[in-house]
């Protein structure tokens, strides 16, 4: 990889930003993805809506995370995975041999189950990507912005010049949330983005959601279904690497046509 | 508040001790083979265990006592030294002539900080790219074969090096720059073979200290669209910052210390001079030479030794509290 070319190239996937009629930011099609001989993610078909929340749930080992990590060739920094299928960002198959995965992260942000800020400042933290990533702006703006979409400006103001690891874990995550939509991506992958966090922040992040919804389009795992419930339009529910049902958010916990659908959310099993 | 709090809790206290003395008579009335001592829960003595914790301690305890032994000797041989000749000119003094009485160290520490200035600006660099390159970039193959080799560099006999230095880096050097301008003993060429054996040192702690900065941090980097080299020296090396700091220091004080390499290849005279291209014979070279030749004990020749061994202690002492500071107050401590 390139650095020069990195930066140089208006790559297919921002000209196919511009250009996409798709009702989808994101879709699988026939995705399948197996560590050796297990196969984690069965022929997954699934499009995810523009400027709408979409929760993926299920039971641990589900699928559920990998299906996530392939959106942003996460999955191919671990050995040993193999992806089969394909993964379409506004039409452009992220797979494609000459698509840059590189690129396709700077597109589609991720934020993780653990907070995990850079050992840099709070202001650091959110200016690297931009820097990295060519931003020519004026990056004072940008943090400030970045922050304030994740309601952790108040907070942080006048530390910003102290280290991300003196904030609480609460405001760690919301701080990774704000580093992630400082690069302006067009998708939101969110890995749990609760499970390590107490209620309140937990509290807090959701409610972000639905600002953040306004400019970005958000897929999100959660093993928790009332969160799911809460934040999401869309549902998915995956068991043993299949898509058993998929659908409105309502419908799904209200009237699920899957028997393991029902099973699942009135808390039989997983 | 203290004294309005105390009565009633030492009076829960009192009747405390009473209920537990009435449990214990009727425990003994009840179970009368606790008593008799084979079945309690008193302290017993395990002979076997006190011996080998004193074993253990004595272990411990030679490394301390031999340490202050080394410390006591260097003073009480230095300060005869120092009672003919000042600190003041000791230290400041440019010439290290003992024919004359001329005892300044500044010439034997000045080819000390060349030799080991050199040693690291070749080791360092080198170090960590090579540990980069291992934790960042090689497969698993690739660094289960190289880790090994480097490991033999480190364990290579350091006069193998010395006489590699003399014989082999000078001559090359010599092609190279000039029969005139690079002397057969010089400080260069005895840098930058000590720069070779303080690598593996220093691309092994640094491999470590980059090794232990969690995955997460990798993947927050890359999730931003980060390369492979941003991610690795923008993110990974930064937060290793305390290791790597630690690996050089360590590194320094090792080259401080090393003596085959320079005593051979540096030179065997006292030289005040900056030019790495000229002899000059460092601390460690010049109490291998005066030491090893027949020295008269009780001379002045003979205590000059202890005061140079003296500073080279204070200065590897130093450093190491440095690296130890640094790793400190530096260290990142991820969950």
């Amino acid at each position: 990889m390139n650095l020069l070319t990195k930066r140089s190239e208006t790559t297919r996937l921002e000209a196919a930003i511009h250009a996409s009629e798709s009702e989808y930011a994101l879709e699988a099609k026939n995705l399948s993805i197996s560590y050796g001989d297990f196969k984690a993610v069965k022929n997954l078909n699934m499009g995810f809506e523009r400027k709408k929340v979409t929760a993926l749930i299920g039971p641990s080992g589900c699928g559920k995370s990998t299906a996530l990590r392939a959106f942003n060739r996460m999955n191919e920094l671990i050995g040993g995975v193999h992806t089969e299928g394909e993964v379409l960002f506004h039409g452009v198959n992220i797979y494609d041999p000459d698509v840059d995965a590189v690129q396709v992260r700077r597109w589609i942000g991720m934020v993780f189950q653990k907070p995990n800020p850079f050992s840099k400042s709070i202001y650091e933290n959110i200016a690297w990507g931009a820097r990295i990533n060519g931003y020519r702006g004026d990056f004072d703006e940008l943090v400030e912005n970045s922050l304030k979409q994740v309601a952790l400006w108040d907070e942080v103001k006048d530390k910003l010049k102290d280290s991300a690891y003196a904030l609480s874990g609460g405001q760690q995550q919301r701080l990774c949330i704000a580093r992630a939509v400082a690069l302006k991506p067009e998708i939101l992958l969110m890995d749990e983005p609760t499970s390590a966090l107490d209620p309140i922040s937990t509290a807090k992040i959701e409610s972000l959601l639905d600002e953040l919804k306004k400019r970005y389009t958000i897929i999100i795992v959660t093993h928790n279904m009332q969160q799911a419930g809460r934040v999401s339009d869309k549902t998915g529910f995956l068991l043993l690497g299949d898509l058993v049902e998929y659908t409105e958010t309502k419908t799904l916990f209200l009237n699920p046509i899957d028997e393991r659908t029902e099973n699942y959310i009135s808390g039989r099993f997983g | 508040m203290f004294s309005a709090t105390r009565a009633p809790y030492s009076a829960i206290l009192a009747a405390g001790q009473i209920k537990a003395s009435q449990m214990k008579q009727e425990h003994s009335a009840l179970y009368p083979e606790e008593e008799s001592g084979i079945l309690t829960f008193t302290k017993r003595s395990r002979p076997v265990e006190t011996l080998i914790q004193a074993f253990l301690f004595f272990c411990a305890s030679v490394s301390i006592f031999t340490t202050l032994g080394i410390i006591i000797v260097l003073g009480v041989e230095s300060s005869a030294f120092f009672r003919e000749v000042s600190l003041l000119e000791f230290l400041t003094g440019t010439t290290w002539q003992p024919t004359i009485g001329m005892f300044g160290i500044l010439p034997l520490l000045n080819a000390t900080l060349m030799t080991s200035l050199v040693a690291m600006l070749v080791a360092l660099p080198l170090g960590l790219g090579v540990a980069i390159y291992l934790a960042e970039y090689a497969s698993e193959r690739i660094r289960e074969t190289l880790k090994p080799i480097l490991e033999v560099l480190a364990g290579v006999p350091t006069v193998v090096y010395g006489y590699f230095a003399l014989t082999v880096v000078t001559p090359f050097l010599r092609s190279i720059l000039g029969q005139d301008t690079i002397e057969v003993y010089n400080t260069l060429s005895a840098g930058l073979v000590m720069g070779v054996l303080i690598l593996p040192l220093i691309s092994s702690m640094c491999e470590d200290a980059l090794s232990s900065v969690p995955r997460s941090l990798r993947e927050a980097a890359y999730a931003m669209g980060a390369t492979k080299l941003e991610t690795s020296v923008k993110i990974i090396v930064p937060a290793a910052f305390s290791g790597i700091a630690a690996a050089f220091i360590l590194g320094l004080s090792r080259a401080v210390g090393e003596t085959m390499i320079v005593a051979l290849a540096a030179g065997a005279g006292p030289n005040f001079t900056l030019n790495p291209l000229k002899a000059a014979e460092t601390m460690t070279g010049h109490i291998v030479r005066i030491s090893g030749g027949d020295i008269s004990y009780d001379s002045m020749d003979y205590r000059s030794l202890f005061a140079i061994a003296l500073v080279l202690f204070i200065v590897t002492l130093l450093l190491n509290a440095m690296s130890r500071r640094i790793v400190k107050k530096y260290r990142e401590v991820y969950e």
